[in-house]
């Protein structure tokens, strides 16, 4: 099974190079830990900041630079600043390639819920709704059940929705797989989890097909 | 050249009353309108609605109205931070309307350049299309959103001149420039407020037309939310 940073490691290795990245709150900030040799990527912080760096060393904080999350961040060689309306240009006229964001539920015709749950919990969606409508291309990053251990893969939302019919791929503590026309395809397990332990995980529709690799992560 | 500038926050706010509704910058803690903030606290008005990305904490930034129940409604994209806003929020005392963040920027932007309406795939298919247009092109889906309107803009810069040109700093840039003009009023506050002239002109962020009045800022906190740090090896 895979932690935290295991799922953040594993979702790396879609990273391409010339990739432009958002990453959302959660696990997907974990993602810029892992960035694989040889390529060149760029994080973008809807907040408004495109070459996002590491967080500073102690006592180099500003308080005018920070990431969507409200941390304190730094910024690369060739970074630069801009303002919301063009930062959300750069998101819905698909400039940025990538979209890595956590969910509460996916549906196994890639509708996506994370931003609601009625009458307890209103956080809001934040960039998210536009991010999902924009991307060609997201990956969620989340832990195959809640709390309460029931399945985050689901044959229908149950929660409100941000976005439908928008996700890709979704890697999670236990394996990674494809939003299908037909269902969520197993591509890989995660090491030591076995077909059955995702079978058991999953509500919605699961695709097994022949011999399902463990997951490579270095 | 024309002059904007307004003696200090109180001369500024000349006009804010009850129930008026208001733009105001910043995204979390970055980049808010402290001064103006703090005023529209001392000043006490109430059933305010107030766009803005988020609503503050539970001690600053909008939370500070909030905890005074100055404020009848939110229209934010983010709301997670705040204990108080969220009970007023459950508790039906406080309306809120949750947009997507692209949607509230955009909304700015339309009323900034005298667009009524803009169509986004933000939200189609969730409850915030509900009750709106939707239309199709090139075989996508896009929700009709329309312009904001405000009676003040409230944002903050890092610098402006006497002609209410503006220069932000950093990521405290977000939600500023977008509500700059689209408001009837829009209100600026400087880390430091300059003569005309002595900024360079190719380095103007936000021309001073879309700016009514300028003042030189006090006191900023810059309180931040998440302090996040690497050790040095």
């Amino acid at each position: 099974m895979l932690d935290k940073n295991g799922i953040a490691k594993r979702i790396a290795k879609e990273l391409k190079d010339k990739y432009f990245v958002n990453l959302g709150i959660g696990i997907p900030t974990l993602v810029a830990n892992y960035i694989p040799q040889g390529i060149e990527v760029e994080f973008q912080s809807e907040n408004g900041v495109l070459g996002m760096g590491p967080f500073p060393f102690e006592g180099e904080e500003d308080a005018d630079i920070i990431n969507a999350g409200k941390q304190t961040i730094t910024t690369m060689p060739g970074a630069s600043f801009f303002d919301s309306a063009m930062s959300f240009s750069m998101i819905r006229g698909q400039h940025v390639d990538l979209t890595i964001l956590g969910a509460m539920e996916v549906a196994e015709n890639g509708d996506i819920a994370n931003w609601k749950i009625p009458g307890k919990m209103v956080k809001g969606m934040g960039g998210a709704m536009d991010l999902v409508a924009s991307a060609e291309n997201i990956i969620v990053a989340m832990m195959h059940t809640n709390r309460a251990g029931e399945s985050k893969l689901l044959k229908k939302c149950s929660l409100p929705l941000t976005g439908v019919g928008c996700v890709k791929k979704i890697v999670t503590n236990l394996g990674f797989l494809e939003v299908t026309d037909d269902g969520f395809k197993l591509l890989e397990r995660a090491p030591g989890v076995s077909v059955e332990d995702i079978k058991n995980a999953t509500k919605g529709n699961l695709i097994i097909e022949e011999n399902i690799p463990e997951m490579i992560l270095d | 050249m024309i002059r904007k500038t307004v003696l200090n926050v109180t001369e500024a706010l000349t006009g804010v009353k009850d129930s008026m509704t208001f733009m105001l910058g910043g995204f979390g803690l970055c980049g808010i309108p402290e001064n103006a903030i703090a005023e529209l606290v001392k000043l006490n008005i109430k059933g305010l609605t107030c766009i803005s990305n988020n609503a503050g904490v539970d001690d600053f930034g909008l939370g500070l109205l909030l905890h005074k129940k100055q404020i009848k409604k939110m229209v934010s994209s983010y709301v997670g931070e705040n204990d108080e806003f969220e009970r007023q929020m459950l508790s039906g005392e406080l309306d809120v309307e949750l947009i997507p963040q692209g949607t509230l920027a955009e909304r700015c932007r339309a009323a900034q350049g005298g667009s009524p309406a803009f169509y986004t795939p933000a939200g189609y298919g969730t409850e915030v299309a509900e009750g709106k247009e939707t239309r199709e092109f090139n075989g996508k889906m896009y929700v009709l959103e329309h312009a904001f309107e405000a009676d003040f803009a409230f944002v903050k810069a890092w610098k402006g001149d006497e002609a209410g040109n503006l220069i932000f700093k950093g990521t405290a840039r977000n939600f500023n420039p977008c509500m700059c003009g689209a408001a009837k009023i829009t209100v600026a506050e400087v880390e430091e407020l300059v003569p005309a002239g002595s900024l360079n002109p190719d380095e103007i962020h936000i021309p001073g037309i879309f700016v009514q009045r300028i003042f030189q800022g006090e006191h900023y906190e810059k309180r931040i939310e998440q302090r996040t740090v690497r050790t040095r090896e």
